[in-house]
């Protein structure tokens, strides 16, 4: 294992169906596409945002990279050279502390049961990441850092608000130490207030502890605060793929540009030019053929239906899975 | 030992709340449940007949077992014709509160209406809804006055189709109508709300919608009795960003056909910008400034205001480091007498010290509680 390869994940081809069972005996009569031919990699240190509506697919990754469910195809390597699936199960449980995942809803993630020291402390225990005699002194550090109080070791979860519970969670997370952290929708079921707070302490730990985070998120501006790199998602495929800077100043897949311009802005002077997309997003278990999204696509031609686009790279990282930017798709060619 | 903390009471004096409690709630209760009310108890009038709703120093609270909570603490503001009033503030501020007062939907026998009017405006004539019974209030809610809620599937009934549901709505206000003419309403209001097909949706039930569309069949059925008060409570929160696009759209499309005002409640400063033309920012129940949209979004002047903007990441503006709000919101069983937001607030003056900060003109519109601009309004104070 390589710790200083630096790329903490690369990610080929990743591909996740879920099969949909029917009748007595449940046989299988069909998939959902829930992540397709997704690649990208994912740098020591940085932030990688991935957003897009619900149902296309973002927390599948997340859940996907960790194994928390088996992908059907494609790579996801941590470190340089480990595959997830291809490690024995002792092995596996010796690589989990590595990569940690933090949940949406602060209310359902924690046990209502276990005192805060202990939904904190156990894994740590667990993993042998400090000698037992100095597990106490490690779990009050880590609250600390975490902006937690040493007294509220023996409260129970209820006995917080959404905000500090969400710090327990993270606190769970960076105590045993990982490389990369797994953010579903960490703020989205918070205050904005609160979400300043949360968000903050995110970037804090990362500098801190060198961190590497996937930021799941639907809201586009905290996507944009926190990230370095970001990933558009649209029903299973990744339509647009750059650097932060580089795609909310040059967002090229009409998807990215009509979500872009959804995002309301709190300026009442300024009088947004507005992309509506007409409809919501089609079923994933029967997606539309060619490029998915073409259904509700300004820019759509003949060609869209046909066939999917493949990414083309703009330079600079800047991939985008469009056939109005692939000369060769015989996009140009046609009349709108 | 944790337990001991200042919200620790014993079984016993919970048990002398509750008692107390039931004594005054039993009394309000009586008196909404009252059934020949004469209308003249009711009758109020309009400070300013420009306005479809006026809220006057609106106190609600709900009596706990562990003592009142002062959900709405002295509101008040006002809703113009044909304006849309954005209500801003975070969970538990009383923002949703303070409509539910207004369409007499708190949970009772806790949530109560302690005292203050809310004058509503029904164009010859004006109600106080706060000293309305439940019978009279019945014949406004729906009709008059109509609420979007924020969950569409837990607002629609998922055993009943949506046309039934749609002519339930009519049937209850305009008896005298046939059956054939209420489909057709109901039907008009589908396609109203931008759904193609009205006649085939109107055979459907909720669950075969998606989370747009049912939000869309939410909003027909609000608009279907047109009313002149819309209350929009938090109704793009559950929806994604591009969905929200097109709600939004049709709200403001709807507002000019119809010609309703809308309180629009939220905690997205974004939503707000975009749809009010007045802005309340409301902050642990009561409201700490007021003004057009304009004058609260470019020359934010309480504290909790300008943390409230600077804590939320903007599109294309980068900070290095968002601003946070140390601290969190007061217990509400125990409110300070000071200044809710004074043990948050990093711009506080030796005045903050003293009683709950009243009132400043800012301009004839723009209105704040702050002490700091109390001797001078234009600029504020600083010592």
């Amino acid at each position: 294992m390589s710790e200083t390869s630096a790329n903490v994940l690369e990610v080929r081809n990743l591909c996740k169906y879920f099969p949909i069972k029917a009748g007595l005996f449940s046989h299988v009569v069909g998939q959902v596409h829930a992540v397709e031919n997704v690649s990208f990699t994912l740098k020591r240190g940085t932030t990688m945002g991935l957003v897009g509506e619900s149902g296309c697919g973002k927390t599948t990754i997340g859940k996907t990279l960790l194994n928390l469910t088996p992908k059907t195809s494609g790579e996801v390597i941590f470190n340089g050279s480990v595959h997830l699936d291809q490690l024995s199960a002792r092995e596996l449980r010796a690589f989990r502390p590595k990569i940690q995942i933090i949940f949406q809803d602060p209310y359902a993630s924690l046990s209502p049961r276990l005192p805060v020291g202990e939904i904190i402390g156990e894994a740590v225990r667990e993993h042998h990441i400090v000698p037992d005699g100095e597990l106490n002194a490690y779990v009050s550090r880590i609250m600390k850092s975490c902006g937690l109080f040493d007294y509220q070791k023996d409260r129970y979860p209820h006995e917080f608000s959404g905000g500090q519970r969400q710090r327990i969670c993270i606190a769970r997370a960076i105590a045993l130490n990982p490389d990369f952290i797994v953010c579903d929708e960490p703020v989205s079921a918070l205050d904005v207030s609160i979400q300043a707070q949360i968000i903050n302490l995110l970037e804090d730990l990362q500098k801190e502890f060198n961190l590497t985070y996937l930021f799941i998120s639907h809201d586009l501006s905290v996507v944009q605060h926190i990230s370095d790199t970001v990933g558009v998602m649209y029903l299973g495929n990744m339509v647009e793929y750059a650097d932060k800077k580089e795609i909310f100043a040059r967002p090229l897949h009409p998807y990215t540009r009509a979500l872009f311009s959804a995002i309301p802005v709190p300026d009442p002077t300024v009088k947004m030019n507005r992309i509506i997309l007409e409809g919501s997003i089609p079923s994933p278990a029967n997606p539309p053929s060619g490029c998915k999204f073409h259904t509700r696509c300004r820019e759509c031609r003949g060609v869209c239906a046909q066939k999917a686009p493949k990414p083309v790279d703009m330079g600079g990282g800047h991939t985008v899975a469009c056939h109005m930017y692939d000369p060769e798709s015989g996009y140009a060619q046609e009349k709108n | 030992m944790a337990r001991k903390d200042s919200n620790f009471i014993s079984a016993r004096e919970s048990r002398r709340i509750s008692r107390e409690n039931a004594k005054i709630t039993k009394k309000l209760d009586a008196r909404l449940n009252r059934k020949h009310v004469p209308e003249r108890e009711y009758l109020t009038q309009m400070h300013d007949p420009g306005n479809v709703v006026e809220f006057d120093d609106l106190h609600t609270s709900f009596f706990t077992d562990v003592g009142t909570v002062k959900a709405v603490d002295g509101v008040s503001f006002s809703v113009p014709v044909g304006k849309t009033v954005g209500i801003v503030g975070e969970s538990g501020c009383g923002k949703s509160v303070t409509s539910l007062s207004l369409m007499q939907l708190l949970q009772r026998p806790s949530g109560q209406i302690v005292s203050g009017e809310i004058r509503l405006n029904l164009g010859e004539k004006a109600y106080d809804v706060a000293k309305m019974p439940i019978r009279a209030m019945e014949k406004i809610r729906g009709n008059v006055v109509s609420m979007i809620f924020q969950e569409p599937m837990t607002s629609l009934n998922p055993v009943f189709r949506i046309g039934f549901q749609l002519d339930e709505i009519i049937h209850l206000h305009s008896p005298e109508q046939t059956s054939e003419e209420v489909k057709r309403r109901s039907i008009d209001a589908i396609r109203l709300v931008g759904i193609p097909d009205a006649e085939g949706i109107y055979n459907r039930y909720p669950h075969e919608l998606s989370g747009g569309m049912r939000q869309r069949i939410v909003i027909a059925m609000a608009l279907v009795c047109h009313p002149r008060l819309i209350i929009a409570d938090e109704p793009t929160t559950a929806l994604d960003v591009t969905i929200q696009a097109q709600i939004l759209e049709l709200l403001r499309k709807l507002k000019g056909e119809i010609n309703a005002s809308i309180m629009l409640i939220t905690h997205d400063l974004g939503v707000i910008a975009e749809m009010a033309d007045y802005v309340v920012v409301m902050y642990a129940g009561r409201v700490v400034e007021k003004g057009l949209a304009r004058e609260v979004f470019l020359d934010p002047r309480h504290p909790y205001t300008i943390g409230l903007m600077e804590s939320k990441p903007v599109i294309n503006k980068t900070v290095e480091r968002l601003y946070s709000i140390p601290g969190s919101v007061p217990n509400p069983v125990n409110m300070p007498d000071y200044c809710y937001f004074r043990d948050r607030c990093e711009k506080c003056v030796s005045r903050c010290q003293g009683e709950y900060p009243p009132e400043v003109h800012v301009s004839d519109t723009h209105i704040v509680s702050c002490w700091r601009y109390f001797d001078d309004p234009k600029r504020g104070g600083n010592e």
